[in-house]
């Protein structure tokens, strides 16, 4: 299995650990809940070395990273961060991730760690541009210092006024004397920033965070998982796979039909004119219990889907989840029931935002 | 991590103790520790037929749910109903908190269960 730099800081916080994407990560450090309500109240610090870092260059770059990706690449400046799908022909996905500018002719796509070997090879295939494409996840540290304290605790590591940092842009910026690429993003619906750097650089920050912070705590998989949940961040395998398009799973804002031409998009634009046949809902329990990605959904006798991730939602203290659904069993307010080892619990349609966003 | 010695253990992680002829059945110390903070538990009924090896009980924590399943087969005479609102009574303390009380149906099926040594080794491989 495969390590990330921190690997031993990990070990000497006594994080219960397990495999993800062919790495060893941290699970949780303390509680799972405690961690997610750290994130939400306080701030909280990921080691998200495990993300795939590839970076495209080369004179037609723009082009072709345009072209492999559903949002508008054309229209970003330099420094800005951009979500967005990456599709197949047919309109499933190959991978969700941040485009980060650079400038006209260099770009990074920030994907996921599960994905990164598949996404490279898939680039390098629609490679028929004047561009090369690199794989540089293993240069890279990743962590991600998340939650309302996020910007106040990292300021006291760096003469950048981080207030420059707007939501969704970045700058190669000093922080505790080394070099970073530091970002306004996250995968919390909190506010924070995330930050690239050289192994040694990424462990020794990570580390200072945890020892000079008390309000900051090291957060493992568990909790990343619930957070983005609450917001209604897709995980790839889960709300989009190559068998979920974006449109289905209602990202529709991350996807520009307008734009010229981008791979899958005849299939999405002829999705959206035939009208969607089924959508990522959010779902309300409303007897006891907990449904989970997996679990079958049904009207009446009829199976209409399944769900795609369900918690008990630790921001709320309820049992919801996103589930796939046909139409029209999708609108809100429609009772369905979801089978749940060998009953029936009933749930309710709603909104699939379960926490508000608090991102600046 | 605590393995009493007056238990008997399964490879799924709960434990038995017998006690006139009623068996009580918990989850393990290891097993709380693995799940994590435990949220919801659904809970047989009383005069549920449970058979040794056969699931009859389901622990949610925050992650994931498990099943719980019958060490020896009985009927159930009495559940712990306390867990239905304080679920994490199976953190606090897995032993005191036991899930439910059975009749035994067969004594000679504890023979098929591990003492806390060797549930104890299991657990460290």
């Amino acid at each position: 299995m495969k390590k990330t730099a921190l690997h031993g800081e990990h070990i000497r916080l006594g994080a219960k650990m397990t495999e993800y994407a062919g790495f060893d990560m941290p699970v949780s450090y303390s509680s799972l809940k405690e961690e997610h309500h750290a994130v939400r109240k306080q701030a909280g610090v990921f080691d998200v070395s495990h993300m795939g870092e590839i970076v495209v260059l080369g004179k037609e770059a723009t082009d072709f990273v345009d072209y492999i990706f559903t949002n508008n690449v054309r229209k970003m400046t330099a420094k800005q961060i951009l979500y967005g799908f990456m599709c197949y022909e047919d309109g499933g996905v190959v991978d969700d991730f941040l485009v980060y500018k650079h400038n006209d002719q260099h770009y990074l796509l920030v994907v996921n760690a599960a994905n990164t070997d598949k996404d490279f090879a898939w680039l390098q295939k629609q490679n028929t541009f004047d561009a090369t494409v690199l794989n540089k996840t293993e240069e890279y540290s990743e962590i991600a210092l998340q939650g309302p304290k996020a910007e106040e605790i990292l300021q006291r590591y760096t003469e950048t006024n981080l207030k420059d940092i707007r939501f969704f842009t970045f700058d190669e910026i000093v922080v505790n004397g080394e070099e970073f690429l530091v970002s306004r993003t996250g995968y919390t619906g909190e506010d924070g920033f995330e930050i690239y750097g050289d192994h040694e650089a990424v462990r020794a920050l990570f580390t200072r965070l945890l020892e000079e912070n008390d309000a900051l705590l090291p957060c493992g998989l568990g909790c990343r998982d619930t957070l983005r949940f609450e917001v209604a961040l897709p995980l790839y395998g889960h709300e989009i796979s190559k068998d979920i398009t974006p449109l289905e799973a209602g990202y529709g804002f991350a996807v520009d039909l307008d734009k010229e031409d981008f791979l899958g998009k005849d299939a999405l634009v002829e999705q959206k004119s035939e009208g969607l046949k089924r959508r990522v809902v959010g779902l309300e329990l409303i007897d006891k219990g907990i449904i989970r990605e997996g679990y079958e959904v049904f009207a009446g006798e009829a199976k209409v889907g399944h769900v795609t991730s369900g918690y008990l939602a630790p921001s709320l203290g309820k049992a919801v989840a996103m589930a796939l659904v046909e139409k029209p069993h999708t609108k809100k307010g429609a009772e369905l029931s979801v089978k749940v080892r060998k009953r029936f619990v009933r749930a309710k349609v709603r909104n699939k935002q379960f926490y508000d966003k608090r991102q600046k | 991590m605590k393995f009493p010695k007056n238990l008997y253990y399964t490879e799924t992680h709960e434990w038995v103790k017998v006690e006139k002829g009623y068996a009580y059945i918990g989850i393990t110390d290891y097993a709380q520790d693995a799940l994590g903070e435990i949220v919801f538990i659904e809970l047989p009924e009383e005069s549920d037929e449970l058979s040794q090896g056969e699931e009859f009980a389901a622990i949610e924590s925050v992650k994931a749910a498990s099943d719980v399943m019958a060490p020896v087969s009985g009927v159930v005479v009495s559940v712990n109903e306390d867990l239905e609102d304080s679920p994490e009574l199976l953190n606090e303390d897995p032993y005191e908190n036991w899930i439910v009380k059975i009749e035994l149906d067969d004594e000679s099926e504890l023979d098929s269960l591990m003492s806390a040594e060797e549930y104890e080794n299991m657990s460290k491989e």
